[in-house]
């Protein structure tokens, strides 16, 4: 496996040292990382996973509308921080590896690097009263 | 292809009797490609002892700068090749976000710091990172490794092998447990399976704890790093400047010991060359 981008690699160590949920995809959407506080609201340790395609962790970590009801996935914060390039919002439902349903904020933003380099995505997440 | 070392200390020139086997000039390594073209990694003070020592045959210049931290482009205003329009001469580094190479450049080589202006030499500039490209018979690749500002490590491959240099790189920064897998440790691209690695060396691993974050290894850190990457020959460089001869010969000794690498660690020495492929 070819090495992540600089910018991807000090974002990773950051978030190893965040107490707030981080989740890091790659252009095409595929999991390059998830930190420890994320491990606990989706019900997995990354280190069981590793990276992932994003057809497999959508599966895995299945979002969900804030009523439980399906997401359109264009919808979601970090898809639309892919597509758009720009930060985006939301609030949704997250039904974990573990099978607990938790609903979510969401602040996603795109990974412009170096040279304007697009470099995927991150969201930070919080815990919400449902 | 020789590779000849002009100044191999970081941070700032350190001349004195106790650096006198490693030297004391800032960062400066010739690869000597052939009579009529060299390649210059950095452009600390060491490289105005190259400028006299370069047959006249010489026809093409590419000076890679790693960064543009003043121990390595000190020496650019004392290097005379930077003034003989009838050579190829080229300087290639890194832009920041907002400013272009020639900007950065020309905030060191104009008054008040240097009577010199950047637009008055025979120079030309090309910006790294981006694709790899090719001079001469060798194919050059940059990219990013962590040090504070925009840093490239570089990898130059010949029919005489593989050499990478990364005089500043911290790739340990904010890593629990170094190293991480190759895909997640800065630089390993760069360095991966070189024949010649040189790379920092500037801490112990006492003195790192209050470094964290200045952008440098220790040393046993280049030596994980350098395991990591399979490299066949690590070359220490970049010595902190209070590093006395005796003192780099023990610590690196210690690191060694400690870390067992496989491969041969030589070291930089001012003065001293390597000779690969030959």
């Amino acid at each position: 496996m070819a090495q992540h981008a600089i910018e991807l690699i000090l974002f990773r160590q950051l978030a190893e040292y965040l107490s707030i949920p981080v989740f890091l995809v790659d252009p095409a959407g595929d999991l390059l990382f998830y930190n420890e506080p994320a491990e606990r609201i989706l019900g997995l340790r990354f280190e069981e996973t590793g990276e992932m395609p994003a057809a497999e962790w959508s599966a895995r970590f299945k979002p969900t509308a804030p009523d439980g009801s399906p997401a359109e996935s264009e919808s979601l914060p970090l898809v639309k921080a892919l597509t758009t390039g720009r930060p985006a919002v939301g609030r949704l439902g997250i039904v974990g590896a573990d099978g607990i349903r938790r609903s979510i904020e969401v602040a996603a933003w795109p990974m412009i690097g170096h040279g304007s380099r697009n470099l995927g995505a991150v969201a930070m997440f919080w815990e919400t009263e449902a | 292809m020789r590779i000849t070392f002009w100044g191999t200390r970081g941070s700032i020139a350190a001349p004195g009797p106790e650096t006198l086997r490693y030297g004391g000039n800032t960062s400066c390594v010739e690869l000597r490609i052939n009579e009529r073209h060299v390649v210059i990694l950095d452009a600390g003070t060491g490289i105005r002892r190259l400028g006299q020592a370069l047959p006249d045959t010489i026809e093409r210049v590419d000076i890679l700068l790693t960064h543009l931290h003043m121990d390595h482009i000190q020496g650019m205003g004392f290097f005379p090749y930077l003034r003989m329009p009838h050579l190829e001469v080229t300087l290639w580094g890194p832009a920041s976000a907002t400013m272009t190479l020639a900007e950065r450049l020309a905030r060191y080589m104009s008054p008040p710091l240097f009577p010199v202006r950047l637009r008055d030499l025979s120079v030309r500039l090309r910006e790294v990172p981006g694709a790899e490209f090719d001079l001469p018979g060798l194919k050059v690749t940059s990219d990013y490794i962590v040090h504070p500002g925009p840093t490239v490590g570089y990898r130059i491959e010949g029919p005489f092998g593989v050499v990478t240099y990364m005089p500043d790189h911290e790739p340990a920064l904010g890593v629990r447990d170094f190293p991480l897998a190759p895909e997640w440790t800065s630089g390993h691209d760069l360095a991966c399976e070189a024949d010649v690695l040189i790379h920092d060396s500037q801490y112990t691993h006492a003195e790192y704890a209050n470094r964290v974050g200045w952008g440098h290894s220790t040393m046993r850190q280049m030596v994980a790093f350098a395991k990591l990457c399979r490299v066949k020959h690590l070359v220490p460089f970049h010595f902190d400047p209070a590093r006395t001869d005796d003192d780099l010969d023990a610590s690196i000794a210690a690191a060694v010991a400690h870390e067992k690498p496989e491969f041969p660690v030589t070291p930089a020495a001012e003065g001293a060359s390597i000779d690969l492929g030959n």
